[in-house]
């Protein structure tokens, strides 16, 4: 185990800020009342979290902080947008991105199973990674309950046409629920909460320097949506059960914390830093390329030297033709690097994921995914792209192709 | 209350000349097994195995306390049955009352119905068995079991079956007191651990070489696990599982430690020195040569592999006998004629199973040729090994490996 270690893996969960952990130790110490008590003790939890709700109303761009509910976390987030809007509908229709997070495709097979028709609009064309608005639109109609498109796909980090979508539902005057599962883009690409046009947006605390166990659903004014389950009827009766004081005081910390730090250009230094990561990895590794490419703009043809444009700042995800994931992935934290990976090698039951394949990648490449934060150094980039050198030529030489196919049919 | 637990063991008593050894090495196994249980004795009154509740500890014996000298049990090699008793008072009056508490303790959770025949749990049919090794006990064994089986029917209200009981109250008369008991549990027969001598186990992480290391153990072999390790093909979570396998071996006194073998040098050059089709051939015979390497450090007596005869390369006849070419010493492969079906099943009745099915491969597919050869010739194999200094690779990571606490 390397003494430094280079932490590369943020889409997956980031380290709590200490501004955080304090704001969550003080609250658990001294806030520990429930906040529906009638007591003093009560008010004051209940006024935390009032202040938590307003943080992160602000960090969204929402116009009123009544707003926010409060969550366990992103996936419930995401399920409360999804089921519980399609709860509250009569329509029978589910559109879902094939690039969405199993937290929302997952929601919509549970829907399927109940009998709900489901569309999955893949992205088009595949390498880029985006799903066109006009797909969507296309798969809209007039019994579709909800449509979810998240605004930054955590495997390639490219970004979906959101608004665009929005504005297309609007135009056709159908009554469907736009969901949009913002988790990865929360913290480092903006969000306009109204302006987006979506109906709900789910942000999770861990993925931006806040606590595990806590996210929150944005609710469009006026947006119906009904609860999962029952019980004391907090968060406007959307959303039973003692509200987390901690965990909420901990993600409106960790929203504040994003406002300034956008207001202070964080994204722009995120962005910076991981073009240079690219910019490095592709340079000394000549087989690898980005996972999602750009378009040529007269084709549908894709320059596959060249990453997809919109993306969030944050995420690098290469692929490596010929070499397994798991073993590159063991090789960086050999060397002290954590990433992770979005396909798997032929041996793995599962296969690659959703995403990847959705994306077009073959079996037997490696898709591995970088993820930088606001608190990613230079010098930690040099010493992945490094250690990433490093480790290719480790498991499999020059990185083109598998090893083993060198060795069949040798004579002897 | 039962404060005792009887412990039956089987075949010793045909091994006059080595008995009383393998009673020493049974006791000492049984008292290991139970080592952090407190208040228990271990001893041995005539011809079995006797865990007592020390008085001192409670007047009634903690049931929890049973039951969990019970589980421990229940896993030593050499025991056959288990039967939690109380002693009773030599007098008959003490006997059957001892005998209608127990009849109404298992009564109330009465045991499995003997395989073929349903009977309602509610009304079970007992049969009273009665033994007498203490000649001064006035009564017979058959009479002790009339007048004892009259007073169970008379108090609990059940009826006699002395063909086919549903439940057996056994009595056994000796000299410091008489033994009732409903019902035995079962133990996994064997031979003590320890009386068969040393053996060397490969483990990986899969189902079927955690099997055959218990196989090996039930017959009284004591082993030392190795597992060959390739980071960073394979990753910390492989090795976490095998070293899980062999903390469950030896829940069961049957592993005693765990050798981890850097593999990946060996298995690299292994891989590119010939063709592809011998590649799994190559690295089962180094891994023959590291263990016996090993086994000369642990003076292990023999090799144990979950070794299978069937249609894969690494188990058709003739790549078995290549393989085993490579190694010194005896190769025992207790699962050579076992069915898949019949290995999954052992592995879950010995607690293997859901710990070999979690998804951490031992081997990356970059080292699995897509055609191994079913049948590769040892003139062939042996060319591959000439091109290389075979002594070397395998003294190396011997010598490398590392013994890991379990």
């Amino acid at each position: 185990m390397c003494a430094t270690m280079i932490y590369l893996d943020n889409a997956a969960s980031t380290r709590p800020a200490p501004e955080v952990l304090e704001a969550i130790s003080r609250a658990a110490v001294e806030l520990f009342a429930n906040p529906s008590s009638a007591h003093g003790m009560g008010a004051a939890a209940a006024r935390a979290v009032e202040r938590a709700r307003a943080q992160l109303a602000e960090a969204l761009g929402a116009a009123a902080s009544g707003e926010v509910l409060f969550t366990s976390g992103g996936s419930e987030a995401d399920a409360l947008g999804v089921l519980g809007a399609a709860k509250a509908r009569r329509g029978r229709h589910i559109v879902v991105s094939a690039l969405e997070h199993p937290a929302v495709l997952l929601q919509a097979d549970l829907l399927a199973g109940q009998g709900y028709a489901v569309t999955k609009v893949r992205p088009a064309p595949p390498r880029s990674g985006v799903v066109a608005a006009a797909d969507v639109m296309a798969a809209v109609r007039p019994d579709t309950a909800v449509v979810a498109v998240m605004l930054v796909n955590n495997e390639l980090g490219t970004v979906q046409p959101v608004a665009e979508i929005a504005r297309g539902l609007r135009a056709t005057g159908l009554r469907a629920h736009l969901h949009v599962d913002a988790v990865q883009a929360f913290g480092l690409v903006p969000i306009h909460g109204g302006a987006l046009g979506a109906d709900s947006i789910a942000v999770s605390g861990h993925k931006v320097h806040g606590p595990k166990g806590a996210g929150a659903l944005w609710l469009r004014p006026g947006a119906r949506i009904a609860p999962l389950w029952d019980g004391g009827r907090q968060e406007r009766g959307l959303r039973s059960g003692t509200e987390n004081v901690p965990g909420c005081v901990g993600l409106g910390e960790a929203a504040e914390l994003i406002t300034r730090a956008l207001r202070g250009g964080a994204a722009e230094r995120v962005r910076a830093l991981r073009d240079e990561l690219e910019a490095r990895l592709f340079g000394a590794l000549p087989a690898a390329r980005p996972t999602a490419i750009a378009l040529r703009p007269d084709t549908t043809a894709g320059d596959d030297t060249r990453p997809a444009a919109a993306r969030a700042p944050h995420i690098a995800s290469i692929a490596l033709p010929g070499l397994p994931a798991e073993p590159l992935l063991h090789a960086l934290e050999a060397r002290g690097v954590y990433a992770s990976a979005g396909s798997a090698c032929a041996s793995k039951a599962g296969g690659a994921s959703p995403t990847v394949k959705a994306v077009g990648i073959p079996d037997g490449t490696a898709v591995l995914r970088f993820s930088l934060s606001r608190e990613t150094t230079a010098s930690e980039v040099a010493g992945a792209t490094a250690a990433l050198c490093a480790a290719v030529e480790e498991i499999g030489g020059d990185g083109s192709e598998s090893r083993w196919f060198r060795n069949s049919g040798k004579p002897y | 209350m039962p404060h005792v637990i009887l412990c039956r063991f089987g075949e010793l008593f045909l091994k006059l000349g080595n008995r009383a050894r393998f009673q020493r090495v049974l006791l000492d196994n049984v008292s290991r097994a139970l080592a952090g249980l407190p208040g228990l004795s271990v001893g041995s009154p005539h011809g079995r195995i006797v865990v007592r509740v020390d008085e001192s500890n409670a007047p009634t014996a903690d049931a929890d306390l049973m039951a969990r000298a019970c589980a421990r049990l229940s896993r030593v090699f050499g025991l056959v049955s288990l039967s939690p008793a109380e002693v009773a008072a030599l007098d008959v009056d003490a006997i059957s009352a001892a005998a209608v508490r127990a009849a109404a303790a298992a009564a109330a959770f009465p045991p499995v119905a003997a395989a073929g025949r349903s009977r309602p749990a509610a009304a079970p049919r007992f049969k009273v068995e009665a033994r007498r090794s203490n000649k001064r006990f006035p009564l017979p064994s058959p009479e002790i079991a009339r007048v004892v089986g009259a007073r169970v029917a008379e108090s609990l209200g059940l009826d006699v079956d002395v063909h086919h009981p549903d439940l057996r109250i056994g009595i056994e008369v000796a000299d410091d007191g008489a033994y009732v008991y409903a019902g035995a549990l079962a133990a996994p027969g064997g031979l003590p651990a320890g009386v068969s001598g040393r053996a060397l186990l490969l483990l990986s992480g899969g189902i079927d070489s955690p099997v055959a290391g218990w196989l090996a153990a039930k017959r009284g072999l004591v082993l030392d696990a190795v597992y060959f390790h390739s980071p960073p093909y394979v990753g910390p979570k492989s090795l976490d599982k095998v070293m899980d396998l062999a903390r469950i071996l030896r829940g069961w006194q049957a592993a005693e430690s765990l050798t981890v073998v850097g593999f990946t040098e060996a298995q690299k050059r292994l891989r590119d020195a010939g063709p592809a089709e011998l590649a799994v051939v190559l690295y089962r015979r180094m891994m023959m040569r590291i263990a016996d390497a090993i086994a000369d450090r642990n003076r292990a007596a023999a090799l144990v592999t979950g070794e299978n005869l069937g249609q894969v390369a690494s188990q058709t006849i003739s790549n078995l006998s290549v393989i085993e070419a490579a190694a010194r010493r005896m190769v025992l492969r207790p699962l050579l004629t076992y069915d898949k079906v019949e290995t999954t099943a052992h592995a879950r009745r010995i607690g293997t199973y859901e710990t070999s099915v979690l998804p951490f491969d031992d081997c990356c597919s970059l080292f699995v040729p897509p055609h191994p050869a079913t049948a590769a010739r040892l003139i062939d194999v042996e060319r591959v090994e000439a091109q290389l200094d075979i002594a070397a690779l395998a003294a190396a990571a011997a010598a490398a490996a590392e013994p890991v606490a379990l």
